[in-house]
């Protein structure tokens, strides 16, 4: 970055003038790839229905720089894994995710591609991630519109930060901690208070 | 209605049917499998019958008994308007030698049913033109839906990643990642462990 033109000595003092940024290289890069993430949807099942509702207009996943498919895994750094994942299809799978372009990051749509569900057989992968590393889980069957918005948000602010440990969208208000239900409240913590 | 069917095969065939019941629309024939095919094709071109559609082919692994499969066709007439199930009883207890005659020349569409039979079962179709598994995949061992396959038998195609803990997913906490969690705790990222989800 540094200055974009000329710039006179009392640039610095008044914040007049052209201005200029500084950050540190690695901040400027994550800060660019967050926000360019190139995908390529593996859509197998019927999450890719609420797949379509997310990047359609009314809930829009491209407000966050991500709406750009590239269907060649060549193109893309982000892995969507939509549905379902059966035996079958893992090696598919497991090629395509040694074809996309690094850096990548692979995002788990919905409670099949996290951990395989209800789907405890001999026929479908347990989660993508007995296969491919995975990044994001985003619960739900399918999950809401919304909880995949967070998964690209959490999913941004790792990139940020720079962190690649694996991360999990949590519902925004859990239930079953409404006072008003009267339900028996699980374990907690002492330490802090509730989500 | 197709009462008169089940007649008209006890009539044709007599030796031949074990057992028939019928009951609100509900007509099954059960029959020897050694004339399986013969009274498939006198179903498909007696006029009387005229059962010219094959729903499904199926079949059902009853462990207990002997012979241990039954496979199942379900026949539609789309002139005459009625169903009939037709079954026969295949199979030893050790499921090593399940074989019925095809009726993939009868009816195309029992191609992919024997098929799937095939896969799911290991009723051999005598006569397919081209009975290898339709869903699952070639290296796999052993017929799922057998009551005998363990219910955890998983036989992967790739390799599963050797990760420490990797049939739970990762260390979450509480706090991780999402903006709006931390938010909630003040305190920023704390380091205990105590509530993992």
């Amino acid at each position: 970055m540094g200055a974009l033109k000329e710039t006179s000595p009392d640039v610095l003092a008044t914040g007049a003038g052209e201005g200029f940024v500084t950050t540190k290289f690695n901040d400027l890069l994550a800060w660019a790839q967050k926000y360019s993430l190139f995908m390529y949807p593996f859509v197998t099942a019927c999450c890719g229905m609420e797949f379509m509702a997310v990047s359609s207009p009314r809930y829009d996943f491209s407000r966050f720089g991500s709406e750009a498919p590239r269907f060649s895994p060549r193109q893309s750094d982000l892995l969507w894994v939509v549905g379902t994942i059966v035996q079958r299809q893992a090696p598919i799978l497991r090629r395509i995710y040694e074809q996309l372009a690094e850096p990548k990051w692979v995002l788990a749509f919905g409670t099949c591609a996290s951990c395989g569900g209800f789907y405890d057989n001999y026929a479908c992968v347990a989660g993508v991630d007995k296969i491919i590393p995975c990044d994001i889980y985003v619960p739900g069957c399918p999950p809401r519109p919304e909880a995949v918005l967070d998964g690209l948000m959490l999913l941004q602010d790792k990139i940020q930060r720079g962190d690649r440990r694996p991360a999990i969208v949590k519902p925004r208000a859990d239930p079953a901690q409404d006072q008003s239900l009267g339900l028996v409240q699980l374990r907690r913590s002492s330490t802090r208070p509730a989500v | 209605m197709s009462k008169a069917l089940i007649d008209i095969i006890k009539q044709k065939f007599p030796a031949d049917v074990l057992e028939s019941h019928s009951q609100r629309g509900d007509d099954t024939v059960v029959v020897y499998a050694a004339r399986w095919k013969d009274i498939a094709r006198f179903l498909k071109d007696d006029p009387r019958a005229d059962m010219s559609m094959l729903i499904d082919l199926t079949a059902v692994d009853y462990p207990e008994r002997t012979p241990r499969f039954e496979v199942v066709a379900h026949l539609y007439s789309l002139s005459k308007g009625h169903r009939l199930r037709l079954k026969a009883r295949v199979g030893d207890q050790a499921g090593t030698s399940v074989e019925i005659d095809s009726v993939a020349d009868l009816w195309a569409s029992a191609n992919w049913a024997e098929r799937e039979c095939w896969d799911m079962f290991g009723v051999r179709f005598k006569g397919h033109p081209d009975l290898r598994r339709i869903l699952l995949y070639p290296e796999f061992e052993g017929h799922p839906l057998r009551k005998d396959y363990p219910a955890d038998r998983i036989q992967p195609l790739v390799p599963y990643r050797e990760v420490p803990n990797v049939d739970k997913v990762a260390p979450f906490r509480a706090d991780e990642g999402m903006s709006f969690g931390r938010q909630t705790f003040a305190s920023g990222p704390s380091t205990d462990d105590d509530d993992v989800n």
